[in-house]
């Protein structure tokens, strides 16, 4: 089962390899990774997409916690959230198809963010299904390029991962 | 105020940090610090010659006192030698903190003359790793260092310094920080009380109970409780190879080692057991055999401080959390309340069945009729004249199994060996640790002539420093383990395991300032070992051993199979 792992990380050089490194050197699969600062600049949020039985989500769990740079974890999978992920893709856009793309693009709530003679590239933003729905409809032989943040997440309701 | 060096800094903090010897090996990127050593002498220095075996020497130093051990190295070359050392130390969770030289800040990145990324390098070997960018944070990052290596499950801390990071003329505040404290790290300090309760009322309704016991013990310095539970409970007790002397192997309730090499009655009785309490141990896989098959009919009470050990490779069905000193205390007092004892009947037949197996196979080997030894007794020889009281390191390989089957150790912390990674090369240099920090003690490095040759350059330090450790090598002039393997798995192709040109050890020691002794047969023996613990007391010695190169370890764990399934002789299987 595919869970989203947030971690809070000191926000201090090196740290990001130790966590990528684990995941090597264990033989874990990162399916999406972003990191960036938070509201307090000694931080870094982490979010990870990672695939696993609970037997290894709980290794992945533990062994992350062990880093001395992990300030604090969770699993956001176990529990209500949101996940949101931003793709920039552009689609060749000619004659026709031009107007097609664009009533696609606006069922799924994207913005065509630049344009050219023959190209469109549109901004989406969606839980990873819903992008990969996109693509679908559109159909992938007009795909040129696809860029993914990869999975940014957040629990529900009162829940905040903080210190 | 007084305003000082980086370099200095550096070595008054190692200082205020309660560290006594530095093990390393100088070089461009640290010249600065070693003047700062060369200026002056609360902490020693002791010159290696080859910086692996500084990390080994820190290594046994930390094994055998519990502090962790320091290593100072320059850059480039001196720092990936201590690769193997700081992995070794990483694998049996021993506190260490290493002194890497770098090149200066901003030849960072640019390939310049012995740079290497030691962060990155060493990154799935250490604890935790610091590269220093400001002076000022020295004593803060000594201070931090020590406090991870030695804290929660010990490990190798490494620190990175650039060379401008201690330059003399650039001086500085210096402040140790009075508390450390990582809002990142919080090493549990007890158990889960519920957790506990479910294990004590585990134990006392067992009826085929086992504890097994590691080296986890050992860290947390918590022999003396293990041996109180274990003889109030009147459980038998086995230990890992990590584990050796947390409870004594001559007492009664020990079940010897279990495992690969394990002895029968503990890996059958493990099998048999109805609740096994771990205790800082990490259900290796030279502990379990197959975990498919591992003791089908067992309750498993796992207590560890690592939590990622906890259900790794065998789940516990009653996990706890925390040092072992504090859980066992726990347990003592919840037992102290209870009611209740172990049901003393089925605890009597589970005894009587435990004696019927210690005969099965009871240690025995076969001598030769010729002078020609096996290893086996001339580790009992050296058994008897160290009384069993030595400090023992060894290598890796047969003669590291022969040395934990048969030296049967009643303290803690006396047997210093490279139980997870398998370190060839490890013994000798760990021997040095020891034998410095306990002049009065006798320490004996179990070797081959195999494993000895790894770090043999070391005879050299130690008559600089006078370090009188005592070297038996039992010399099979094979590499014993590999042929072992290649007898029974290879129909006796012995690949690269034999060694020709072997040096002749004696006239070897002897050039190297020691002293040395042949020992071709039986009745040589007697007089070599009392020369060697008598007359030559304050010398090296190097005892060269032949041993019998036919000799295979037994019992061995048939592979894939249960914990009871044993070759118990070349032709003797469970």
């Amino acid at each position: 089962m595919r869970h989203i792992i947030s971690i809070l990380l000191e926000n201090e050089p090196g740290a990001l390899s130790r966590v990528v490194g684990l995941f090597a050197q264990r033989g874990y699969n990162i399916e999406t990774l972003t990191v960036a600062p938070t509201e307090d600049e000694t931080l870094s949020r982490l979010t990870m997409t990672t695939d696993g039985d609970e037997r290894k989500i709980e290794q992945i769990t533990k062994h992350l916690n062990r880093l001395i740079e992990v300030v604090k974890l969770v699993d956001l999978s176990e529990g209500a959230h949101i996940e949101r992920e931003l793709m920039l893709i552009k689609v060749r856009a000619v004659g026709a198809q031009r107007a097609e793309i664009k009533r696609t693009a606006d069922i799924f709530r994207g913005q065509v963010v630049d344009v050219s003679a023959s190209v469109y590239t549109i901004q989406l933003t969606g839980t990873s299904d819903k992008l990969e729905a996109f693509i679908e409809a559109i159909g992938e032989s007009c795909v040129l390029e696809t860029v993914r943040t990869g999975v940014s997440g957040i629990a529900r309701g009162e829940k905040v991962l903080s210190l | 105020m007084e305003l000082i060096s980086g370099g200095d800094m550096l070595v008054r903090a190692l200082h205020e940090s309660g560290v006594e010897y530095i093990y390393g090996y100088p070089g461009g990127s640290l010249l600065h610090v070693y003047d700062a050593v060369y200026r002056q002498s609360a902490v020693k220095h002791v010159l290696v010659r080859h910086e692996q075996a500084a990390a080994h020497m820190a290594d046994g130093y930390a094994r055998a006192t519990g502090k962790a051990g320091v290593v100072m190295v320059t850059s480039g070359p001196g720092a990936t030698n201590t690769i193997t050392g700081i992995a070794t130390a990483f694998t049996d969770s021993i506190p260490m903190v290493i002194i890497t030289g770098q090149v200066m800040s901003h030849l960072i990145g640019d390939d310049a003359f012995q740079e290497t990324d030691m962060l990155g390098v060493s990154r799935p070997i250490v604890k935790h790793s610091f590269s220093v960018t400001r002076p000022e944070d020295i004593p803060d990052i000594v201070a931090k260092a020590f406090y991870i290596a030695n804290t929660g499950r010990p490990g190798p801390v490494v620190i990175d310094i650039p060379k401008d990071m201690t330059m003399p003329n650039e001086r500085y505040e210096y402040v140790y920080p009075k508390k450390v404290k990582l809002r990142s790290y919080t090493p549990p300090q007890r158990g889960h009380s519920g957790q506990i309760k479910k294990a004590v009322e585990l134990l006392l309704a067992a009826k085929r109970p086992v504890i097994y016991a590691g080296g986890g013990v050992i860290i947390d310095g918590s022999s003396d409780k293990l041996r109180a539970l274990v003889d109030r409970l009147d459980f038998p007790c086995t230990n890992t190879l990590m584990g050796l002397g947390s409870y004594p192997g001559t007492g009664e309730r020990s079940l010897g080692m279990l495992g690969m090499h394990g002895t029968y009655e503990a890996n059958v009785a493990m099998h048999n057991a109805d609740v096994i309490l771990a205790v800082g141990a990490r259900f290796d896989d030279r502990v379990t055999n197959a975990t498919s098959k591992f003791c089908p009919d067992a309750k498993i009470i796992h207590i560890d401080i690592d939590p990622s050990s906890i259900s790794k490779t065998i789940t516990a069905d009653v996990p706890i959390v925390g040092p072992v000193g504090a859980v066992l205390d726990e347990m003592t007092a919840l037992l102290d309340e209870a009611n209740e004892v172990p049901d003393a009947e089925a605890i009597a037949s589970w005894w009587k069945q435990i004696n019927e197996w210690r005969q099965r196979h009871g240690g025995r080997y076969e001598k030769n009729e010729s002078q020609l030894m096996k290893p086996q007794e001339v580790i009992e020889a050296m058994w008897d004249a160290t009384k069993g009281d030595a400090y023992v390191t060894s290598d890796v390989g047969q003669h590291q199994m022969f040395a934990a089957q048969y030296y049967k150790f009643d303290k803690p912390n006396r047997w210093i060996n490279s139980g997870g990674l398998g370190t060839m090369g490890f013994g000798f240099p760990a021997a040095m640790g020891i034998k410095m920090n306990f002049p009065d003690e006798m320490v004996v490095c179990v070797t081959g002539e195999g494993s000895i040759q790894m770090n043999i350059q070391e005879l050299s330090t130690c008559l600089q420093y006078g370090i009188p450790v005592k070297i038996l090598c039992l010399n099979n002039g094979s590499l014993g383990m590999v042929r072992q393997w290649q007898d029974m798995n290879y129909e006796g192709r012995h690949s690269h395991s034999y060694m020709e040109s072997l040096p002749d050890f004696v006239k070897l020691v002897e050039a190297y300032g020691h002293v040395g002794i042949r020992v071709k047969g039986r009745d040589e023996l007697p007089q070599a070992l009392e020369d060697t613990f008598g007359k030559y007391n304050d010398r090296l010695v190097f005892l060269d051993v032949a041993v019998d190169e036919t000799e295979h370890v037994y019992p061995m764990q048939v592979p894939m199979g249960t914990m009871r399934d044993m070759w118990l002789s070349k032709t003797e299987r469970t």
